[in-house]
């Protein structure tokens, strides 16, 4: 008799996604953030495909589709954007990796936990941010502004949690 | 057997690491991409290298189409919504065009004689004044979508003639440069973002200096040290240094001044930009500039120019015809004198409306009319003759 045993959170909650919604989500996210920001300039204080990353990665419990999802979302911002292509590639990877690897211990439905995970990424990625733009690009210029960056992270912690539950009506158990 | 065993080794480190080796990796690629980037030095009107055009080509070939149709669709129905407002003010705007007019014609009038002294000047030290010859309006469809990044998405391309650095202006001022150019699109480089600068000068002080963005939006000129000529409200324009913008558009004024801590002995000489950066719809491209005036400029000039000529010739003619005591309460607008005209037969003595002549003096002296002969008459160096009356004593001349 065949026995089935679940031995982590990865196992018991993975799910997937429609590959329309995986291409159209990520898009539909920069693109808001591109359109957007041109009648409500505030609107740019706002990470739309940061949060699309996050929940990418937590929903899947993959680090590795975590981190390839996170970089391609990254690197076409970095596309539409004059900075060198990388800058936010490889910060969107880095949070897309650790989003999926906390994804796989923690209770991510969670809203305390959503609360937490994006107001903490949202920092975490304007810190990764800070060190890119002075350590590697050498821009000694680049400040980085707690308060902004704070509400910032508030920001996109408020917009996370309805943006999670319209997504969640997308997944897929695996 | 010892390699089947290092194989199985490895097939197992990798997949016991597989996370941790595909983040490495995917980091340590963006890495080495980032380092190319940065040390490739950009050529002039390429800003980046083949590859990386050719992302920046598909992600805007994505974006555009879209942004293209959302920016018809909205500003078809904000369009249609705000032509009926501005309606309601129309005549009241007409009426304010029309003051708003006349005053820069009085304007112009008077700053005729100054830009004819500007041009014999800059003709004196052989300066080529760069014109504004063409234009193209483009809208404003899009954003960089970051805060980190202060650039635009507009509406036309390569296919309008567009090239990479040429300057954006709107009538309020400049607004940035083109970065990269696409087909049906270009990327608008505000000059608000860290990587752009442009040279100006300050209006009334003529100082030079640089203008730049900083990493959080603002403008600013960095590379003065402390003056106290420079004070808030002076304004900045182009000085044309820079071989991008024509010189004399206006930047904006300076907000506040303040030392730069992170430049020392520099000072932070944060600008309002007078374009307003946030708010762009409508931008104009500088797609040429020529040495000489354009066409409709110099007809305007030349007009001008003959309009003051004209007014100093008539002044000057109305000072030389004037007898002593000119009536200076005289008609402006009576109709010139015309030298071809017959003259008129001297009227009679009696004639009403004469003023009299004087009664002739008891003892003529040089100053008495109709005394002193022709200067025909008179030889240099002569004598007097002796029936000439001689000027009388002055008194206590003893």
């Amino acid at each position: 008799m065949a026995t089935r045993s679940y031995t982590s959170r990865r196992e018991l909650e993975q799910y997937s996604f429609h590959p329309a919604l995986t291409l159209l989500v990520p898009l539909g996210a920069i693109l808001l953030q591109v359109l957007v920001s041109k009648s409500f300039p505030r609107f740019a204080l706002f990470d739309l495909p940061l949060i699309a990353t996050i929940f990418f990665a937590v929903a899947r419990r993959s680090p590795v589709a975590g981190t390839l999802t996170g970089a391609m979302i990254g690197l076409f911002q970095d596309a539409l954007t004059n900075q060198p292509i990388g800058v936010n590639g490889m910060v969107k990877c880095f949070i897309g990796y650790v989003a999926a690897s906390i994804g796989v211990k923690v209770d991510v439905e969670n809203i305390g936990t959503r609360v937490l995970m994006n107001f903490a990424f949202s920092l975490l990625q304007s810190v990764l941010l800070y060190a890119i733009q002075r350590g590697l690009l050498g821009q000694s210029g680049y400040h980085l502004m707690w308060l902004h960056e704070l509400i910032r992270a508030v920001a996109n912690t408020v917009i996370s949690l309805p943006v999670f539950l319209l997504l969640d009506r997308g997944k897929r158990m695996i | 057997m010892g390699v089947g065993l290092h194989r199985i080794a490895m097939e197992s480190f990798f997949s016991r690491y597989k996370n941790g080796i595909v983040l490495i990796t995917v980091l340590l690629l963006q890495t080495i991409g980032l380092a190319m980037q940065v040390q490739r030095v950009p050529k002039p009107g390429e800003p980046d290298s083949k590859q990386v055009r050719l992302l920046r080509v598909w992600a805007a070939a994505i974006v555009v189409p879209i942004a293209r149709t959302t920016h018809f669709f909205s500003g078809g129905i904000r369009g249609g919504w705000s032509n009926y407002v501005a309606l309601w003010h129309v005549r009241q705007q007409d009426e304010d065009l029309r003051r708003q007019l006349a005053q820069i014609r009085l304007q112009q009038a008077a700053q005729v004689e100054d830009i004819l002294e500007g041009r014999r000047l800059q003709a004196l030290v052989a300066f080529r004044e760069h014109y504004i010859s063409s234009t193209v309006a483009a809208q404003v469809i899009g954003t960089s979508g970051t805060d980190q990044s202060h650039m635009l998405l507009i509406d036309k391309g390569a296919d309008a003639g567009l090239k990479p650095d040429m300057p954006v202006i709107t009538p309020d001022g400049i607004v940035g440069k083109l970065r990269d150019v696409f087909p049906h699109s270009a990327q608008l480089l505000l000059i608000s973002d860290q990587t752009s600068g442009a040279g100006v000068i300050l209006e009334s002080t003529r100082i030079r200096a640089i203008v730049k963005g900083t990493p959080s939006g603002l403008v600013q000129i960095g590379n003065l040290t402390a003056d106290s000529r420079i004070q808030p409200g002076e304004k900045v324009l182009t000085s044309g240094g820079d071989q991008v913008y024509p010189r004399g558009l206006p930047v904006g004024t300076v907000e506040s001044i303040a030392p730069d801590p992170d430049h020392q002995p520099y000072t932070a000489i944060r600008i309002q930009p007078a374009a307003k950066l946030t708010q762009l719809e409508e931008v104009l491209v500088i797609t040429g500039m020529q040495h000489d005036l354009p066409a409709q400029a110099a007809a305007d000039l030349a007009l001008a120019e003959a309009t003051h000529a004209a007014d100093v010739d008539a002044a000057a003619k109305a000072k030389a015809a004037a007898p002593r005591g000119l009536d200076l309460n005289a008609d402006p607008n009576a109709p010139p004198l015309d030298p071809n005209k017959p003259v008129a037969p001297p009227p009679a003595e009696d004639a009403p409306g004469l003023v009299p002549k004087p009664a002739p003096s008891l003892h003529s002296d040089r100053y008495t009319y109709g005394t002193a002969p022709p200067a025909s008459d008179l030889t240099p160096g002569a004598k007097k003759p002796a029936n000439q009356p001689t000027t009388p004593p002055q008194e206590g001349t003893h």
